[in-house]
């Protein structure tokens, strides 16, 4: 019996199924993801807003939404914000893990209690942005613990206004980036190093390779499919820099606009329902995002290919 | 088997969790519809939806509402229902425009049946047609009206047609510490003081010598703003043109002046260290209030038990005195207004007479709560009589609100005037703080305000 099922089965085309199973993904991506993105890029050659309580349009413009974007408004300003804020937070953030990730993969340390660790570096991770902020924000407020505690240890004589400096803002926002992504950044390359054959460590260090020369040697260059997917990843998700900011600078993204960010920028644009603009940011947003994950793709990819 | 029998215990508990979501709404909803049908029956017989929506943006109408009005709810078999979305930022207008735009297809008990209005956007609403006449539709008569401030009818009066009413009139004085003042001016009577700040360079002397004496003239950077952009020659908007006052940018000249000198205690209005400088704590001689600050918001503040009796003893309760200062100002307001669509308009009719028209009522609120209500006779009534504030010291405050209210002038209003005093605001600190000059600031203000409002332009 069971073994005339086996041979009916064999006969048995699965490929169907396989279409059957990706069908509510393709009609979710193409409902909730594909044709909003089609409908932004049609909306952004329209002027189309509130005033007052009247709707004002949708009118065609052509390419009026991106000349006043490029020539009006700061974006350049926004988008070198957006990007210094991501490297400030994401440098750290790839040393420190990369760091841990060595350790806690290094067969010859053999780390206690390991499994805590990298349970307590993904913890920030599970904290909801928004709170994470707020934490931030009663840390360093004017009146704060921070500030009382740096006043009582006598280094600062006057309370120290963090928000109010550009480099003080710009640095919270990265640092708790950092805090929030380190973790999981950590497993990330952990599976990638896990991943590269033991047989290659084990004979390095029969050659007598000295640990460093393992790591940049053996490593790193193994690691890269994983580097450029954290690569990318972390881009995109600094590119799209929206809650830490907003709620620590309650979205003014002060001092001097400094830390208004691409997404901020697009937020106060939709807040007005100034759709137009919105959809014109979103466009250019898009290719931003697009580009630079090319170029970051290339480059890591390419050297691995010259080699 | 053991999997099975997981797998059908989990299944059993997803659907059961969905399913309690559904069960609880329904039953809840199920209640209010008994409820509101035999109430309905046994007191009223006009047809009148069940659910009133009240759009606003802090409770102060909510504690008006329960102390002096909830019998109504129950004359009409109404269940009243509070929006409350915080101002800043345009939200309150974002959701209430929202709202106004999906009122034809909302259901009847989801629609917005009254919302409020303060007086920086009130012509927004009042010259769309969403708000509605309180004469012609609403049901209320001139006769009913005819207690009110003129200025409180003017402002939401368009085309002869008025779309809204209020129960205060919110003329501004300068609420003082007595103890301070006594410290440093040697005195802490009202007229006395009050001489003494009658103008902007008087008031500038006095803030040298409380410096001078360990004290701050004025809490932070918003303080003052308000007695200077009241008294501005021309409104923000200029066809679709941005203009700043010449009297706006002295503010921004007095106010970086006491910054520099160490004259305020570069807070922001709102801020927790704004409050906490009108408290037991503070160090600050004065704040700028309007009507509805003193009783609302300085009382509340200046108290150091709040949850305790409000006395002299809990906080520095009784320690504040008000004047005048240099320059007639006001500030806020709040207006009803009906919305179109509503279902109930008899409950709305009744509300709007019982808090804004009724002149016992009226005088009721303000002899409990010292707000100073929107009723001429009542007022002056009050303002003659040996009235005392406690808070105050034992001051008639109300004597000086009634000089006040008569020099109140809103002519130069706009509809944009809440999104454009809060982007210059906030713009400004930055100038205060010292991080960017005068000019990145005025130019970070344009920015700001025409994202607010996309038709503006500079």
């Amino acid at each position: 019996m069971k073994s005339s099922n086996a041979k009916k089965r064999k006969h048995v085309s699965y490929t169907k199924w396989g279409y059957i199973f990706l069908i509510p993904f393709f009609l979710v991506y193409f409902i909730f993801s594909f044709i909003p993105m089609i409908s932004t890029f049609y909306y952004s050659f329209f002027e189309n807003y509130m005033s007052g309580l009247n709707v004002i349009g949708p009118k065609f413009v052509g390419f009026d939404n991106f000349v006043k974007l490029f020539t009006e408004a700061d974006l350049l300003k926004y988008t070198e914000n957006t990007l210094i804020m991501w490297v400030l937070g994401f440098v750290p953030q790839i040393a420190v893990s990369l760091l841990l990730a060595a350790w806690f993969t290094n067969t010859r340390l053999k780390l206690r209690c390991s499994g805590f660790f990298k349970t307590v570096i993904y913890m920030p991770n599970l904290i909801m942005a928004s709170a994470f902020s707020m934490l931030f924000f009663t840390l360093f407020s004017n009146n704060g613990p921070i500030n009382m505690l740096l006043m009582d240890a006598g280094i600062f004589k006057e309370p120290c206004h963090f928000m109010s400096i550009t480099l003080g803002a710009r640095s919270l926002i990265a640092s708790m980036n950092f805090l929030m992504w380190f973790g999981n950044t950590t497993i990330l390359l952990m599976a990638g190093m896990m991943g590269i054959d033991v047989a290659l460590f084990e004979a390095a260090e029969v050659d007598g390779a000295t640990s460093f020369q393992v790591f940049s040697k053996i490593t790193m260059p193994l690691l890269k499919p994983i580097m450029a997917y954290v690569m990318i990843t972390s881009l995109i998700g600094g590119l799209q820099m929206f809650d830490l900011p907003q709620i620590l600078t309650n979205g003014k993204g002060g001092p001097d606009r400094t830390t208004m960010t691409l997404i901020m920028y697009l937020n106060n644009h939709l807040f007005s329902k100034n759709y137009g603009m919105a959809g014109a940011l979103s466009v250019v947003i898009f290719i931003i995002t697009g580009a630079l994950s090319i170029v970051v793709f290339k480059l890591l990819t390419d050297q691995k290919e010259a080699r | 088997m053991k999997k099975k029998l997981l797998s059908v215990l989990l299944t059993t508990v997803l659907v059961t969790t969905m399913f309690t979501g559904c069960g609880n709404s329904k039953t809840s909803s199920d209640k209010t519809k008994a409820g509101g049908t035999v109430k309905t029956e046994s007191t009223s017989d006009t047809k009148e939806g069940k659910k009133v929506n009240i759009y606003c943006w802090n409770d102060e109408f909510k504690s008006r509402y329960e102390a002096y009005a909830k019998d109504l709810a129950e004359k009409h078999g109404v269940e009243v229902n509070f929006v409350i979305v915080a101002n800043e930022n345009n939200a309150y207008q974002n959701n209430l425009d929202t709202a106004l735009q999906a009122q034809e297809s909302a259901a009847a008990d989801d629609k917005v049946d009254l919302f409020l209005v303060e007086a920086d956007y009130a012509s927004k609403y009042t010259k769309s047609e969403y708000a509605l006449d309180v004469v012609g539709d609403v049901g209320l008569t001139k006769e009913d009206l005819a207690g009110q401030y003129q200025y409180t009818k003017d402002i939401v009066t368009v085309d002869g047609v008025q779309k809204g009413t209020t129960w205060q009139a919110t003329p501004g004085l300068f609420a003082y510490r007595r103890s301070i003042a006594k410290k440093v001016l040697g005195t802490d009577d009202p007229t006395q003081v009050q001489a003494a700040l009658s103008d902007w360079s008087k008031f500038d002397g006095v803030a040298t010598k409380m410096k001078d004496a360990g004290f701050k003239m004025l809490s932070g950077y918003d303080d003052s703003y308000r007695a200077f952009s009241n008294n501005v020659s021309k409104p923000w908007v200029d066809g679709t043109k941005i203009v700043v006052d010449d009297n706006i940018m002295n503010w921004v000249k007095q106010t970086k002046d006491y910054t520099d000198k160490g004259y305020n205690n570069k807070t922001t209005l709102w801020a927790p260290e704004w409050s906490a400088d009108q408290g037991p704590d503070g160090k600050v001689f004065g704040f700028f209030y309007s009507t509805w600050g003193i009783n609302f918001t300085l009382l509340g503040n200046s108290l150091s038990d709040a949850k305790g009796k409000q006395e002299v003893g809990n906080g520095i309760y009784g320690d504040y005195a008000v004047c005048e200062g240099p320059q007639a100002y006001y500030w806020g307001g709040t207006w009803l207004c009906a919305a179109k669509g509503s279902d109930n308009l008899p409950f709305i009719k009744d509300l709007m007479y019982r808090l804004t028209c009724d002149s016992k009522t009226m005088k009721q609120i303000t002899l409990d709560t010292q707000d100073y209500t929107n009723n001429q006779a009542a007022m002056e009534e009050i303002a003659k009589s040996d009235y005392k504030s406690d808070f105050l010291g034992g001051q008639n405050h109300i004597a000086l609100f009634a000089e006040a209210a008569k020099k109140i002038d809103m002519s130069n209003i706009s509809d944009y005037d809440q999104g454009l005093n809060e982007a210059f605001q906030q713009s400004m600190h930055e100038y205060f703080e010292g991080n960017v000059d005068e000019k990145t600031a005025l130019d970070n203000f344009y920015t700001s305000a025409m994202e607010k409002y996309p038709e503006l332009t500079k």
